[in-house]
This record gives C-alpha cells, sequence and structure tokens, in this order.
C-alpha cells in the first residue's frame, strides 16, 4: 500500500501545478496586458503534464523493474554455496526468502533468515529511491513548466498533443498485445522444439507429457506428439458444429422471415442469454447433468459410453454456440436485400422456396464466414472440455469414448506449480502457438469472407 | 414461342396447361412451407429448452446448498478446562481444547454409547467447525466461561446430505457414507428436536475450506472484487482511448488499418491464449506475484479491451457528423469538439460496452487458471496482490470435488454469479434504453 502514498504525493503535487500554472498564467497575461493565447485552464494543464507525466512513467518502469532486481541482488548476496545452486533450487530458496521476508516470521534456517532481512532492506531503499526520484522529477516539471509560461505559449496546442499521444500509445496497447502473445508463444514454444522435434510434434501419434522422475523408469522421456489432440478437438468441435450450425441456422431464420415481430422480441433475449452465460456454468451442466444422461441412455441402449465422453462436450458446446451462429446469421440474412426476396414472390415462390433458393444461396459467403468463426471458437473453448472431456490421449473418432483436446492439455500442463524449463511445461505453449495460429486463420478467412459479402450488397 | 405452341399441340394430353401443373404442385409445395416453418420452430424451441434445461438443473442443484442441518448442543464451560490458570487473556482462551467441551457435551445427549469406536464415530457425526464456532463464542464474550450455553454446531456434510435425503438409511451400507449407527444417532437427535435447517450463512461469509459445510464464497467475492477493479481502471480508460483516437483522429492509413485488423482479430484470440500471454509476460519477465488479482485483472483487461474498444466505435459512429461540424464552427479545436461534445454524447453507448465486456471477464475461467488463481486459499484477499480466486475459478473448483455438498456449493455459487451478470446486462439494457437517441 506505499504505492498508494506515491499516487497521493504525486496527485497533491498536480494539483497544486494546475493552480499555479493557471494563476501565473492569467497574473502575467495582466502585468503584460496581453490577451493569453489559450484559455488560463490550459496553462494549468500544461503544468500537470510536465509535473505528473515523467514521475508516472518513471513510477511505471520502477514497479516492472524492481522485482528482477531485487531478485539479482539479493541472490548475489547470498552465500557463494547457495548461490550456486542449480537454477531450479535457486529460484525455489528465492521464494522462500521473499515469503519470509513477506510474512515477518523467523526462519529456521540462518541464510534464509539474513537474505529476507537484507531482502526487506533492500525494498524499503529502493522504495526511498522511487519517492525521492519522483518528488524532484515531479518538482523540477512543476518549476520548469511554470517558468515557461507567458501569454504567448500555445499551451492549448502542446496540451493537445499530449492528449492525442496518449489516445495513440491507447491504441497501440492492442497491438503490443498482439504481439506479446506471439512472442511469448514462439520463444517458449522454439525453447521446447529444441528438445522435441517440430515434426515429432505435429505428426507423433503418441502423447504422454508426464516426464519420469527416475531416469530408468518406463517411458521416461515422454511423448510429444499432437496428433490425438488435433484429431479429439476436431471431432468434439465437429459435434459442436453437428448441433450449432443447424439450430442456429434455422433459428435465425425462422426469427428473420417466419416470426411475428413480438415473439422475436421475446425470444431474441432469451438466446442472448444463452451467449451470456459463462462457460464454466456450461462445463458444469456437461460434467453434471449431460454426461451422466449420455452415460445411462447408452447403457440402456447397449452402447458403451465413456463418463467423459467427446459427445457429451461436444453436443453442450454446440449449445453454447447456437447464439453465436444465430446471431451472425441473422445478420446476414437481413442484409439481403428486399428486392431480391419479392423478385422472388413475383415469381410465384412459397417463402420457405424463396429462403432456400434465393436468399440462403445470396448470403451463403455471409453463412460460411459466420460458420468458420464458430469453429474457431469450438477449438479455442476451454473449460467445457476441461470440465467434461477426458485427459487420456486416445486416437480415436468414436465421440462415444473420452478424447482430449488442445485446450485441456494446456490447461492441465500448465495448473499448479511447475519448473519453467521442462519439455512438458514448454509443450503447453507449443499447443498454444498452434491453437493460436489455426484461430487467427479461420478469423482471418471468415473476416475477409464476411466483408467481402457485405460490399457485395451495399 | 412458336416451337413451345407447335410441341403442345402435338401431344395436347401429355403436357397439362401451366396453371394445372403449379395447382398440382401446390398441395406438395404447402406441405414443404409448411415443414420448413415447423422445422424453424423447433429449432428456436430446442435453445430455449436447452436454456430452461440449464437453468432447471442448476436451480435445483443449487436449493439444498442455501441450508444447513446445525445441531443444538448444551456445551459447559468448564473453567478448569479453557483456561486453568484463570487469566482470561485471549491467547490463553483461544488455544484451549474445545474439542473436548464439544464431545463431552455430545457424550451427554448418549450417555449409552461407552465404546471407544463409537464415540469416535458420534464425533464424525459433528463437523469440525464445531469446535471454531464454540471457541468463537466464547472468544466475543469470555464472560460465558463458567456456564452452561447453547451453541448451534453445523453437522458433517454427511449427515447434512443425509438428512436433505440425498441417499436412503435403508440402501446398502457399504455404498452411504454413514454408518447404520450413525443414522440412528442423528435420528434419535432428530426425534428429541435437536435437529434444525438453518439459512446457510457460512456459504456467504466464509472462504473457501476442505469440509463443505465450513466452506463459502466470500472469498472468491473479494478475489472478483479485486480482479474486476484492476480490470475496470486499465480496461476502460485504454479502451476508449483507442476508439477515441481509431474513430476521430486516426488518418486512413496503413498504420491504422493494422491495428483495425489487430483489434478485430484479438476479440477471437481463444481466453485461454491470454492466460499464456499472462504467465510468460507478466509472471515470468516482470516477476509478479502468482494467483495474485492483479495479474488476473491485467490479463482480464487485455481480453476486454477489443470487446470495449469495438463497442465504444460504434457508440462513436453513432453521433452524427453535424455535431463535430457545428462544434468546429464556432471555434473549438480537433480535441475541444471530441472531448466536449462527441464523447460525452457517445458515452452511454461505451458504458453499455463497458458494462458487457466486464460481464464477460466476470465469467472468464481459463485464462485465469494459467496464472495460478486456482490454488486452494482459504483467507480472504486483502489486496490486489494477495493470493485468491475468482467466482468462476471456485465453481470449477467445488464442480471438480467429488463430495456431493460441494456440488450443490458449486451450484449455488453459479446462480450468485449469474445474479450479478443478470444484474450488470440489465443496467446495460437500462442504459440504453435510456440514453439512447436518435439522430
Amino acid at each position: 500500500m506505499h504505492i498508494l502514498i506515491l499516487i497521493a504525493t504525486l496527485l497533491i503535487l498536480t494539483a497544486a501545478g494546475f493552480w499555479l500554472g493557471r494563476s501565473r498564467a492569467v497574473a502575467t497575461a495582466a502585468a503584460g496586458r496581453r490577451r493569453l493565447h489559450s484559455l488560463p485552464s490550459y496553462y494549468g494543464w500544461y503544468v500537470v503534464v510536465w509535473c505528473g507525466l515523467p514521475s508516472l512513467l518513471l513510477l511505471l518502469a520502477w514497479l516492472a523493474l524492481e522485482p528482477s532486481v531485487l531478485q539479482l541482488i539479493t541472490i548475489d548476496s547470498l552465500p557463494p554455496e547457495s548461490r550456486d545452486l542449480p537454477a531450479a533450487q535457486l529460484g525455489l530458496l528465492f521464494n522462500d526468502i521473499r515469503n519470509f521476508a513477506a510474512g515477518g516470521g523467523t526462519s529456521a534456517d540462518p541464510v534464509v533468515q539474513a537474505a529476507a532481512d537484507r531482502y526487506n532492506a533492500l525494498r524499503w531503499t529502493s522504495y526511498l529511491m522511487l519517492f525521492g526520484l519522483m518528488a524532484a522529477l515531479a518538482l523540477a516539471g512543476l518549476l520548469w513548466a511554470r517558468r515557461q509560461i507567458s501569454p504567448r505559449l500555445r499551451a492549448r496546442n502542446r496540451v493537445e498533443h499530449v492528449i492525442t499521444a496518449l489516445l495513440i500509445v491507447s491504441s497501440v496497447v492492442a497491438v503490443l498485445t498482439t504481439i506479446g502473445i506471439v512472442l511469448s508463444l514462439i520463444f517458449e514454444a522454439s525453447r521446447f522444439f529444441l528438445r522435441v522435434p517440430l515434426t515429432d510434434f505435429l505428426f507423433g501419434l503418441a502423447w504422454s507429457p508426464q516426464i519420469a522422475l527416475r531416469a530408468d523408469q518406463v517411458g521416461a522421456s515422454g511423448a510429444f506428439g499432437a496428433v490425438p489432440l488435433f484429431v479429439g478437438t476436431l471431432v468434439i468441435a465437429f459435434i459442436a458444429m453437428c448441433v450449432a450450425m443447424p439450430v442456429g441456422l434455422l433459428s435465425a431464420i425462422y426469427l428473420a422471415e417466419y416470426a411475428h415481430p413480438k415473439f422475436r422480441m421475446a425470444i431474441k433475449p432469451l438466446l442472448e442469454i444463452l451467449a451470456g452465460i459463462p462457460t464454466v456454468v456450461y462445463g458444469f451442466f456437461a460434467a453434471l447433468t449431460v454426461a451422466p444422461f449420455f452415460r445411462n441412455a447408452g447403457s440402456e441402449a447397449g452402447f458403451d459410453v465413456s463418463s467423459e465422453s467427446a459427445l457429451a462436450a461436444g453436443v453442450v458446446m454446440g449449445i453454447m454456440i447456437i447464439p453465436f451462429v444465430s446471431s451472425l446469421s441473422d445478420d446476414v440474412i437481413t442484409a439481403v436485400p428486399q428486392s431480391m426476396r419479392e423478385g422472388s414472390y413475383g415469381l410465384g415462390a412459397t417463402q420457405s422456396e424463396t429462403i432456400r433458393r434465393v436468399i440462403i444461396p445470396a448470403a451463403l459467403p455471409g453463412i460460411i464466414g459466420g460458420f468458420l468463426l464458430a469453429v474457431s471458437r469450438a477449438i479455442g473453448e476451454t473449460m467445457i472440455v476441461v470440465m467434461a472431456a477426458g485427459l487420456a490421449a486416445n486416437l480415436t473418432v468414436n465421440p462415444f469414448q473420452a478424447v482430449t483436446t488442445v485446450t485441456v492439455q494446456i490447461a492441465t500442463l500448465l495448473v499448479g506449480d511447475q519448473e519453467f524449463d521442462s519439455p512438458k511445461t514448454l509443450a503447453a505453449f507449443a499447443l498454444g502457438l498452434v491453437l493460436f495460429c489455426v484461430t487467427l486463420g479461420l478469423n482471418v478467412i471468415a473476416l475477409r469472407i464476411v466483408t467481402k459479402y457485405r460490399e457485395q450488397y451495399e | 414461342m412458336n416451337s413451345e405452341t407447335g410441341h403442345a399441340a402435338a401431344v395436347p394430353a401429355a403436357v397439362p396447361r401451366a396453371a394445372d401443373r403449379v395447382a398440382a404442385s401446390l398441395k406438395r409445395r404447402y406441405a414443404a412451407e409448411r415443414r420448413f416453418r415447423a422445422c424453424g420452430l423447433a429449432a428456436v424451441c430446442f435453445a430455449v429448452f436447452c436454456l430452461g434445461v440449464l437453468l432447471f438443473t442448476v436451480f435445483r442443484t443449487a436449493i439444498p446448498a442455501f441450508t444447513q442441518t446445525m445441531i443444538e448442543l448444551e456445551v459447559t464451560l468448564y473453567p478448569q478446562e479453557i483456561d486453568p490458570a484463570g487469566t482470561r487473556t485471549a491467547d490463553a482462551i483461544s488455544t484451549a481444547d474445545y474439542q473436548k467441551l464439544i464431545r463431552d457435551a455430545l457424550d451427554d445427549l448418549f450417555p449409552d454409547i461407552s465404546d471407544r469406536r463409537q464415540r469416535r464415530e458420534l464425533m464424525a457425526l459433528l463437523s469440525p467447525g464445531a469446535t471454531y464456532t464454540l471457541r468463537d463464542t466464547v472468544m466475543a464474550d469470555p464472560g460465558l466461561i463458567g456456564r452452561r450455553i447453547t451453541v448451534r454446531v453445523p453437522f458433517a456434510d454427511d449427515v447434512d446430505q443425509f438428512a436433505k435425503g440425498r441417499f436412503d438409511a435403508a440402501a446398502d451400507a457399504a455404498s452411504r457414507p454413514l454408518s447404520d449407527k450413525q443414522i440412528e444417532w442423528f435420528q434419535r437427535l432428530e426425534q428429541r428436536g435437536l435437529v434444525h435447517h438453518d439459512f446457510n450463512t457460512t456459504l456467504f461469509t466464509a472462504g473457501d475450506s476442505r469440509s463443505p459445510e465450513l466452506a463459502g464464497i466470500w472469498g472468491a467475492l473479494v478475489g472478483t472484487f479485486w480482479t474486476m477493479l484492476v480490470t475496470m481502471a486499465i480496461s476502460f480508460p485504454l479502451a476508449i482511448g483507442a476508439a477515441v483516437y481509431l474513430e476521430e483522429f486516426a488518418p486512413k492509413n496503413r498504420w491504422t488499418a493494422l491495428i483495425e485488423v489487430n483489434i478485430n482479430n484479438l476479440a477471437a484470440v481463444p481466453s485461454i491464449v491470454f492466460g499464456l500471454l499472462g504467465l510468460a509476460v507478466f509472471l515470468n519477465v516482470f516477476g509478479l506475484p502468482r494467483s495474485a488479482p492483479l495479474v488476473g485483472g491485467l490479463v482480464l483487461a487485455l481480453m476486454t479491451l477489443p470487446i470495449i474498444i469495438i463497442a465504444s466505435r460504434a457508440a462513436l459512429k453513432a453521433v452524427p457528423p453535424s455535431i463535430r461540424e457545428a462544434a468546429l464552427g464556432v471555434g473549438a479545436s480537433k480535441v475541444q469538439t471530441v472531448f466536449h461534445h462527441v464523447v460525452p454524447l457517445a458515452m452511454p453507448g461505451m458504458l453499455t460496452g463497458a458494462i458487457l465486456g466486464m460481464a464477460h471477464a466476470l465469467g472468464e475461467t481459463a485464462p485465469l487458471l494459467m496464472i495460478g488463481m486456482v490454488a486452494f486459499i482459504v483467507d480472504i484477499p486483502g489486496s490486489p496482490l494477495s493470493a485468491a480466486t475468482v467466482m468462476p475459478v471456485q465453481i470449477y473448483l467445488w464442480s471438480d470435488s467429488p463430495e456431493r455438498a460441494f456440488v450443490e456449493r458449486s451450484a449455488a455459487a453459479i446462480v450468485i454469479l449469474l445474479g450479478f451478470l443478470v444484474v450488470m446486462n440489465l443496467v446495460a439494457v437500462v442504459l440504453r434504453r435510456r440514453f439512447e437517441r436518435k439522430w
């Protein structure tokens, strides 16, 4: 909560800066009998920018770098026998130190105790340094900006430049996020591919990422052939699309072409509720209601349905995607020009003939685009499959058996504590990279189709 | 035309007139029309039916979780047991052996049981939390020491489940968690009127626990609050800034097009990939703490950013150009025009988008699993930096546990989560209705 004090100090300084800048602008204008270039408050804001912005940037940089710098210094000051531990153990030791430093208790290990005390002292020094630097920077900025103020200073233009720059920065965050995703995935995945060849990963038929603890254990190396995961993902996505596509499309057609406006007004929000339900709730539904239902129904009918069958996860995922498909289809169907419908009616076609022979062919590109978006949704969906699909990587297309998916494996490989350089955890990033590329590709194609189609009728 | 009529003249009987052909096929075509229409209606009904089944299942599973079976015990607080030294300090009182007091009270109710094993079985009827309830009662009022008081303490979850009729006393003894003896004792307690079905306040006030009857969602709610606070504080200003720039200031060039494509694609990136980003960048590069709402909030903020940007841009687009032209015409600068006139008019739409984005973030689970918010956390998180979990993750954790009582609590947590979502969406709808302007 020390940071709150910093921010409060900064706020007080900037508020003072605003007032000082504004009053000085008014005073100089009155003294020199000149009109100010900008409204007085812009001079205040000008000081605020100079006073607050540099310190704020310093604060952000400090907060981002402080943990790693402190870790380096603390580890450096450890006695040599602990400093030379392997990286993983050193990390654990440092975690210990940090926990003791935060908890304030006393540790049994004198090394940890000493390091924790040192760590706390360092943090305090760092905080004081940050406080001093920020205050100095803010004061310097304030005084400098205040000296600049004269009636001729184009304060409004300068402040507006800063505002525009801030707007640009916030729009760049989205790009930075993408770059961050791509770089982190590629970096970690490339570390994985240094140990496991790319071809083994993409075309291997066995997936068992558990690395043995002892070297002589069976299957000690772990197998990272991702084909069973890809097949499992596609099976579940296929089942989901078998449910979502007909239901979504038909309900969109019914609501757009047949339904009474009142019925439409009542049903559309219900479908939107379906879209707003969190995926974890669907997972709950799939694992506790749908999967047992299918298993019982299967055993009545003489099939052997696994309790983690692909069918249950796929059907529930399909239900989740229904509103997505239906709203996208609704958009493209209503975008078909009315004149085409009227032309078809004029030739004597019934409503369903018009829909099947005229509207759907006209809307087909949009529907396909929506379909691709829905597939990418199904492939990237995590919680339903984590809760309802299996963990074992079976290479099968039988919907009654348990299969696992890419997202399930990412989640299970990374949940819990793990050291960060085993192939097991890095494999999750390789899977993430595949997932990202596939969904991105589907989206790019789908968006292109949809925009092309829109242009056709505009 | 000529060949047509000539053809018709040649075989007049084989080809009837067009009108007759149409009339003959009409019945079939109308049937097809009705079938198609019925298919559409069936699809709509199927979707609504699924929604109904889902909500019904969740609510039906959740209802038992809102009550808890309690036992009314008369406990004598012997001073020599609690505080033999008579110091009455908080330390001495808190470390006393309350389990023994509870056991004595229970033994008083069943004086006929003397066998050690049976007495242990009897004690197993009660929740381990009974001891804490008693301790808290005494801690709150040390004056009670030496008196005989009546406390209501929770039964263990198996007994609770039995009381709610989850399994039958007639069922095979090996398949149910309670022994014949335990069921008999419970029924005797019931006959004496010592069993109560109280509203489950623990569910709303406690953090997570290994025992279902002691577990609550308060910890997860507070964790959700911190996470949402961080998400909101980061994504809302950034999204509005980005939307305003792209809609009002950005030149139409390649760079702007790149940003736009980027935002559209980011909106469709699977949420779990954002979790990977959080793990690789926020945890490993910046060394932020695991399981902290701060990191969860950051990840969710990046995830909701595109949603809010897209909604905000739509809201800005809806403001007619005449507003801008009028402002520019009376001498406002571009920035003044945008921030004094366009943004205030677009604000309801932007807020609606923000609320919908937050509702999306509120239900998100997968990325939070990646950054360690799945840990078992008993304490109520006190700041965005302390370890926490959030509602959807709590639901996931509970629905995964073997105890039926946890599954019920998971459903109850879903009901509460859905309640929040309904409120947020209603606020969004009201905002839209209230401030939507047709120009």
